[in-house]
């Protein structure tokens, strides 16, 4: 029985299916037990192929040029978040300042990105959401990432027991669409921060813990672990010096290509009604909240907020790919 | 072959009990109170003790989960799936009228998306590096990241509020009797929702495609070809198609639950009467039955996209067919694509 749902994301968990080495290294390492359509290719060797030359901008860069544009997606996102988190502090905050003679303005010099139906500035309200958003995904994403690892390494190395029990868990986690999911969970935590943080957290793992089960397993299996039991090492120690350093770049570079996920979904189970409160400045609120308004022709209550929630995500995926090629040693080359 | 559905039917049964079951403890886990949720906070503080007990009664607010839900089980046994509080009425009808509307716009959108996608992919890896494959890659790469429901937004204001091509939601013209609506005002409701969903779809199988054709591109098959002195269009047609199908049939029917998603988030923006806008009424008001009816549904279609998958991988492919004793005539292989794997 050829099990389709791993192949629904590549090798796990990056919104963007990433370019050429992506498809090509998770066909021809074994990571998934995605079947390879070209039943006749010769495997493992051809990874010796000569890095690829320069194209369309993606592949192209050095490892300086690589690094540089991880640390400065970082420092952005960092400097997004403080700002934001001093926007909305005190009490008033400037991001929730009314000002009732300045309402409903489009965007102008004053108020770049205009200003709402109770005058409070858009850029200000926007970038305190952002913050709140990408506070409550990265906390979410972490516990996310935790979950998959401990659920990943007890399916690997539990017995067949359970690696049997955990599989069907992710089967059924994956069997229910993501949002419905969300739904069910935000609902029965009460709604609020913890409703969406927690539902975001325990819905997200199940691609990566997959990934690192199957990692776990293939290096299990490696020549140097067979020689270090043989040598007599324990299990634990086997465990803490070979396995778990090389499982570590997939987790780390799981962890960060979970962010933009967490972020989306929560800014959209928020926009349903079933995240943050209304009174908390973040993206999903603005975003439903201008649903009010748009036919009243307020378009930059929606357009502003939702663009700068793409750069984000965007930020966040660059980071995370950037990461992978710098420290996963079958991408150094690209 | 035979054995083959019974073991996906027993798949498909734990699958229904596990969500039914997890569906009904989470909903039933909720402090939120079912009644204040309902009635509003200005009424339920007007109401007499004794309404508000009968209330309670309704959404049975007192009786154990674990009895409710053997009673519901006990129920969807025989094909009662329960009432829907909120829309009072069965809950299968309720689901049967949503998930008709919901099926013409996920059904578009599916087809859509998966058609433009895998021309896009093809486009782009046929023109690699140049400035279409550049815009096409750019367009996917945007779109992953798009919050699917900013996009609705968007298009809301550009088509409707500015251009006023489209109506501003429903599904049907307001002030309209149901019987009186033609089809092709609903047509004209159904497009841009439609639309929103088919635009982001459309990201995801491109990109998919366009790597899968790189690959094949560079192949000694097509190379071989090539110096043959096939034009690329007949090598796509003749050599690269069979070998995309494969991957895009997947990619697009493992992302149903993805569409599915989408098209609440969709269905919200545009007021439209679907499934996944009951979804949320039901998930705001504590409607467990309903709640638990859609969950249902949604998670056997995603099993369906699944196995249909798995299917189509034989029929494609005649490489992924297990050698039998029948595969050994060709054309009665052919026929019988799908067998016990």
């Amino acid at each position: 029985m050829l099990n389709l749902s791993h192949i629904r994301q590549g090798d796990g968990s990056s919104v963007l299916p990433n370019s050429e080495s992506d498809v090509f290294a998770s066909g021809r390492l074994g990571k998934t037990d995605e079947p390879s359509p070209c039943l006749d290719e010769p495997s493992p060797c051809l990874m010796l192929h000569a890095p690829r030359g320069r194209e369309g901008g993606f592949g192209a860069e050095n490892r300086r040029r690589t690094l540089l544009t991880f640390i400065a997606a970082a420092i952005l996102l960092v400097a997004v978040v403080v700002l934001g988190r001093l926007l909305a502090a005190g009490e008033p905050s400037i991001a929730t300042t009314t000002d009732f003679t300045a309402k409903n303005l489009s965007p102008g010099f004053s108020h770049p990105f205009g200003t709402d139906w109770m005058g409070r500035d858009m850029l200000a309200r926007t970038l305190a959401g952002l913050s709140t958003s990408v506070l409550v995904g990265l906390l979410a994403a972490g516990a996310s990432a935790l979950l998959a690892l401990i659920f990943g390494t007890v399916a690997a190395l539990g017995g067949r027991r359970a690696d049997a029990a955990i599989t069907w868990l992710i089967d059924l986690m994956l069997g229910i669409p993501h949002i419905v999911l969300l739904i069910l969970i935000a609902f029965a935590l009460g709604k609020g921060f913890w409703g969406v943080a927690i539902g975001v957290a325990v819905t997200h793992w199940p691609n990566l813990a997959r990934v690192i089960r199957a990692e776990l397993l293939q290096c299990r299996e490696s020549v140097f672990v067979a020689q270090a039991r043989k040598l007599g090492a324990g299990r634990l120690a086997i465990v803490c010096d070979h396995l778990f350093p090389h499982v570590f770049p997939q987790f780390l570079v799981g962890l960060v290509l979970l962010f933009p996920h967490a972020i989306l979904h929560e800014a959209a189970i928020t926009f349903l009604g079933f995240g943050l409160p209304p009174e908390q400045p973040a993206i999903g609120i603005i975003l439903s909240e201008s649903m009010s308004y748009l036919s009243a022709g307020s378009w930059w209550l929606a357009l502003f907020p939702g663009i700068v929630l793409i750069v984000t995500v965007l930020l966040f995926d660059r980071a995370g790919s950037n990461l992978r090629r710098l420290i996963d040693p079958h991408r150094s080359q690209d | 072959m035979l054995r083959f559905f019974g073991g996906q039917l027993v798949k498909l049964i734990v699958l229904m009990l596990a969500v039914s079951m997890v569906s009904f403890l989470l909903v039933s886990l909720s402090p939120i109170d079912p009644v204040q949720m309902n009635v509003g906070q200005v009424a339920y503080l007007n109401m007499s003790e004794a309404k508000r007990a009968q209330l309670t009664e309704y959404w049975g607010a007192n009786t154990p989960v674990w009895e409710r839900y053997l009673h519901w089980a006990s129920g969807a046994l025989r094909g009662d799936f329960g009432t829907s509080l909120r829309f009072n009425a069965p809950v299968s009808q309720v689901i049967a009228t949503r998930f008709a509307n919901s099926a013409a716009l996920m059904g578009t959108a599916w087809l859509f998306s998966g058609v433009f996608g895998l021309l896009m992919g093809i486009v782009a890896a046929v023109r690699r590096g140049g400035w279409l494959d550049r815009v096409i890659k750019a367009y996917s790469f945007l779109l992953a990241s798009t919050p699917t429901f900013w996009l609705a937004l968007l298009f809301l204001i550009i088509f409707s509020v500015w251009l006023g091509l489209f109506p501003l939601g429903f599904s049907v013209p307001v002030g309209v009797a149901p019987a009186d609506v033609t089809w092709a005002q609903s047509l004209h409701h159904l497009m841009l929702p439609a639309l929103t969903l088919s635009v982001v779809g459309v990201a995801n199988i491109a990109l998919h495609t366009r790597e899968k054709t790189i690959d094949v591109l560079e192949s000694d098959y097509v190379r071989f070809a090539r110096t043959r002195g096939e034009s690329t269009a007949a090598i796509i047609w003749r050599h690269g198609l069979r070998n995309l199908a494969l991957p895009a049939l997947t990619l697009q029917f493992a992302s149903i639950s993805e569409i599915f998603g989408g098209s609440v988030l969709v269905e919200q923006v545009f007021s439209y009467p679907g499934l996944g806008q009951a979804a949320v009424t039901a998930g705001l008001g504590g409607d467990v039955a309903l709640l638990v009816g859609i969950a249902l549904v949604s998670a056997a279609l995603v099993f369906a996209g699944n196995l249909t998958a798995n299917l189509l991988y034989h029929i494609v492919d005649p490489r992924m067919r297990p050698v039998t004793a029948t595969a050994q005539n060709k054309s009665m292989g052919r026929r019988t694509g799908v067998s016990d794997a």
